[in-house]
């Protein structure tokens, strides 16, 4: 149990930086760069935890509230998923909805600590945040649904256990594949990548997270950044396990396994933000509204 | 036990009655209205308490010679449920009210106030333990006419005149399909004494489950029966609301959860059709709350929106009741109930704050706050705590009931038809409502609390009096026990459960509960790590530098004007809304090279109301006019001819029977 514990932690402290660094390497492949080195998404956190503090006289302690439970929920949310074939650590009967909850409680004070600078670029990008999560939480939910169906159990761990292998052969394949495409998308809308946001720009007016954390500075800057890339990690883990349900039995394989499938994954968002554009700010709903009448379509064919 | 209960009920109706003989200017009538209530609500408290763990009688029978039948009255988990709330709330209530309402600051209503503030009370304990379809009624007319009382408290206000006026009108309207209701109920059951769980069939109580449906839910603002309530709980004073907001429209909910334990064999669109209202409640509702301006009408639609949430529970144990599932009977009902506790405790906690936020800066425009947590830091922190509490999310006490009541909908699927799969829907209607909520909220607490000052007088705001403070800090401390420490709110459920589905073995409905000591769990371990990391980072941020301003792209002197405002942080989800709520815009347009200052208003009517009985009734009116003027035209040859059509008609009437 706490070796399953550690193991896990190390896995998601340790690796979650990483795939920022490929993403951007793969963006710079892709336009012809050489690209920042892969590791350096880990100097950065470095540099950030050294330096001071900047806060504005218009802020409170909720403007510090925001990155804390930023990173405190992914932490804890990754205890609820299996990495791959590894297990969660914990696991009960119905701990899906705290996972989808958990991160509206990290929305809830990030959204609040952009509000509290004053500033209505921050202002605008907490009211963009909390549209379209709110946009994509039925989606999550349907595919959580069909998955449940699927499973026969309300954890996650059943959700994603070792069930998935034999139904990606069986006639759940086709809905398995649509609720795989949805979540894709929940996973790029809910870490502000690309096509719904450009984590590159800081300034635009059409952007969600970056503009959220404008005014933050020193560690808890990094502390956001580091959240963001506990939480790209923690839901690439749903995703990678639905696309690769093998399991071989030995722990350190599986854990291979997982970490190869995040590269993967990371490689695929790569790819996704250097050759889309970002959508325009309207098509946002749009897309999420649709994704939601797919995943509604992925749960009328596991009903049948 | 019993007596203590009702040792309350007279208690807490007599509170205001001193105060009448007292004088309006001073402060001598207040003192004791409280002291009373504090005192009725200790005793109900205990009574409550006593009645759970099974000391002493907890029924009480007085002889009673109307037709009727006699004075019943008797406290079950259930009563109980809707009780603790009730006791709870008023105690706060009648604290607060000392800061929040004094005689000295009111001398023209204080006095009435209190007296109508004792007497819902009372009546609310007398209704939720009656046994009696006439002593029920009566309690009910009684609650419904005090709170006519509390909501012209400013009669001089014509808001308050009209939202009093609107809400007779709606609750009488209920109270008639009441009537009818209880009629129909006494020849099915053969007396005016409430029948026991599940002892009447079905199949003869559609009549009576529609009118329940109509009486009871327009007391408890299910949309599109909610007309009254956006205007009433605004006009209020803030205890006032809390207390309406928080239990009164509660009564509804329990009318409908004691009406549908009476039956046995439910048909599947009973369950059916309280789920769908409570769908369309919860999104509505929080759709309108987004789109509101005033914070008291924003926590009034709120109210809509949670008791839409009440009903998808209540809808998932019928439905689990119909196809004979006792995981969605317990998780459902148990979800349903909670909800009403943690509803009751959250939305008093933020009515309460809100007042303070009046009370402050004498504005109800969410627009004209700002900066507030600088200023009222307590009051904030019980705002926060109150809105994270009703945005469902963890650790709070939202979170445990719409957690139960998605898994009564996840649990779905366990059933055998296909039909009862579709329940399952219940689970992301749920997300949708805990997602606008969320927006809802960060908006409220954003804008009024965070920032800048958008106004002079909340620049000048100041923290509430110990009194008002005092009042919410319990109701704050029980949002985080219940989401700390779910496991100790579970036994109480599953006896109301038990006692509601009529199901004897304790065991079949025990295991699915089970999981809510892992929830209470995680909840700590959130707060554990969020302290020692805030801490670290607090510590880490000692000696930053203080003056410096917020980043505005070099620009260094922003302006509280320039803040992001509460209109145009919900603008975007209101107009994916626009089908339903139909936002009137006026202005904004700016067109020349050089524009000319430009004001720009938005504003939300409510669609039932103002759309559609509005000008429906004026229609109406009209046409009736127009009918007067026809048939009253001053020939007095036309009056004899109507007396001989009517001497005709009756001859006609007693020769033919």
């Amino acid at each position: 149990m706490l070796g399953r514990l550690l193991l896990h932690l190390v896995l998601l402290l340790v690796f979650a930086p990483l795939l920022q660094g490929v993403i951007v390497k793969t963006k710079a492949l892709f336009g012809g760069r050489v690209g920042a080195p892969l590791l350096q998404p880990y100097w950065d956190l470095a540099r950030l935890w050294r330096k001071g503090f900047v806060f504005s006289r218009t802020t409170t302690w909720v403007f510090r509230a925001g990155p804390v439970v930023g990173l405190t929920v992914p932490v804890l949310a990754s205890l609820l998923v299996p990495f791959g074939a590894l297990p969660a650590p914990l696991s009960f009967e119905g701990d899906l909805i705290l996972f989808v909850y958990l991160f509206g409680l990290a929305r809830f004070f990030t959204a609040a600590a952009a509000l509290d600078t004053g500033s209505s670029f921050e202002g605008m990008g907490a009211a963009r945040e909390v549209t379209f999560s709110c946009l994509a939480e039925p989606t999550v939910l349907f595919a959580l649904m069909v998955l449940a169906r699927l499973a026969g159990e309300l954890s996650l761990n059943s959700l994603l256990g070792p069930h998935l292998e034999a139904a990606w052969k069986g006639p759940a394949a086709a809905p398995l594949g649509l609720i795989l495409v949805c979540l894709l998308v929940v996973l790029l809308v809910e870490n502000s990548r690309i096509p719904f946001d450009d984590p590159n720009t800081h300034l635009e007016l059409t952007m969600i997270h970056e503009v959220m954390v404008l005014d933050h500075s020193g560690p808890a800057f990094g502390m956001i950044l580091y959240g963001a890339a506990l939480k790209l990690m923690v839901l690439g883990a749903l995703v990678v396990r639905l696309a690769l349900p093998w399991q071989t039995g030995l722990w350190w394989l599986d854990a291979m396994v997982f970490l190869g499938g995040m590269l993967l994954l990371a490689l695929l968002i790569g790819v996704v933000e250097s050759i889309m554009a970002r959508l325009r700010l309207v098509r946002i709903p749009q897309i999420l509204i649709g994704t939601t009448l797919v995943s509604i379509f992925a749960l009328v064919l596991v009903l049948r | 036990m019993m007596p203590l209960v009702l040792a309350a009920a007279v208690l807490i109706a007599l509170s205001g009655v001193p105060g009448l003989f007292l004088s309006r200017q001073g402060s001598a009538g207040e003192r004791p209205a409280s002291f009373l209530v504090l005192l009725g609500a200790g005793c109900g408290l205990a009574g409550v308490v006593g009645g759970l763990s099974g000391r002493g009688g907890d029924s009480v029978t007085l002889p009673w010679s109307v037709p009727g039948g006699e004075l019943a009255l008797r406290l079950d988990p259930l009563s109980a449920v809707f009780l603790l709330p009730v006791l709870l709330i008023l105690a706060c209530g009648a604290v607060y009210g000392l800061g929040y309402w004094p005689q000295r600051e009111h001398p023209d209503n204080g006095r009435k106030f209190r007296l109508f503030f004792g007497l819902i009370g009372s009546a609310l304990i007398t209704l939720l333990t009656a046994r009696n379809a006439v002593l029920f009624l009566l309690a009910w007319e009684v609650m419904a006419l005090s709170s006519y009382f509390l909501i012209t408290t400013e009669g001089e206000k014509i808001e308050a005149r009209r939202a009093g006026f609107i809400y007779l009108v709606a609750t009488h309207t209920g109270t008639l399909a009441l009537f009818a209701m209880f009629a129909l109920l006494e020849q099915l059951s053969g007396s005016f004494t409430f029948p026991a769980a599940q002892s009447l069939a079905a199949g003869g109580g559609a009549a009576i489950f529609l009118l329940g449906l109509f009486g009871f839910g327009l007391k408890a603002g299910l949309m599109p029966l909610h007309i009254w309530l956006p205007g009433a709980h605004a006009a209020a004073p803030s205890h006032a609301s809390a207390l309406l907001s928080g239990v009164m429209i509660k009564t509804g909910i329990y009318g409908l959860v004691r009406l549908t334990s009476f039956f046995f064999d439910l048909p599947p669109w009973w369950g059916w059709s309280v789920l769908a209202l409570g769908v369309v409640s919860g999104i509505f509702g929080v759709a309108f709350a987004l789109a509101q301006h005033d914070i008291k009408r924003l926590l009034a639609y709120h109210s809509v929106e949670n008791i839409g949430i009440i009903a998808l529970g209540l809808g998932i144990a019928l439905l689990g009741r119909s196809f004979e599932l006792p995981a969605l009977i317990l998780l459902g009902i148990a979800g349903a109930l909670l909800h009403v506790i943690n509803h009751g405790l959250f939305k008093s906690l933020l009515f309460f704050s809100a007042g303070s936020v009046i009370h402050a800066t004498g504005s109800r425009e969410i627009d004209h706050y700002g900066g507030l947590l600088k200023r009222q830091p307590w009051t904030g922190i019980f705002f926060l705590g109150g809105a994270v509490a009703i945005s469902g999310l963890p650790p709070f006490n939202g979170f445990i009931s719409e957690w139960l009541i998605y898994l009564g909908a996840f649990n779905a699927f366990a059933g055998e038809s296909l039909t009862v799969h579709l329940a399952v829907l219940a689970a992301p209607a749920l997300a949708l409502i805990g997602g606008l909520a969320l927006a809802c909220f960060v908006k409220v607490f954003g804008i009024a609390f965070l920032g800048e000052p958008r106004s002079a007088e909340a620049a000048r705001a100041h923290e509430a009096p110990l009194c008002m403070r005092l009042a919410m800090l319990p109701l704050l401390a029980c949002c985080v026990w219940i989401g700390l420490l779910p496991m100790t709110v579970a036994p109480l459920l599953q006896r109301a459960a038990l006692d509601w589905s009529g199901r004897t073995g304790e065991g079949s409905l025990s295991a699915p509960l089970a999981p809510l000591a892992w929830v209470g769990g995680m909840g700590w371990g959130l707060i554990l790590i969020v302290v020692v990391v805030g801490f670290w980072l607090q510590r880490r941020a000692r000696g930053a530098p203080a003056a410096v301003s917020t980043w505005g792209c070099g620009y260094a002197l922003p302006g509280p004007r320039m803040q992001y405002t509460a209109s145009s942080f919900a603008d975007f989800l209101v107009g994916l809304f626009r089908f339903g709520l139909r936002t009137e815009r006026r202005g904004g347009e700016v067109t020349d090279v050089f524009p000319a200052p430009e004001h720009f208003h938005s504003d939300t009517p409510d669609s039932v109301l103002d759309r559609l009985l509005y000008p429906g009734c004026r229609g109406v009116a009209r046409g009736f006019t127009w009918l007067r003027a026809r048939v009253q035209n001053g020939l007095v040859a036309v009056y004899l001819l109507y007396v001989a059509v009517t001497l005709c008609v009756l001859l006609l009437l007693i020769t033919t029977i």
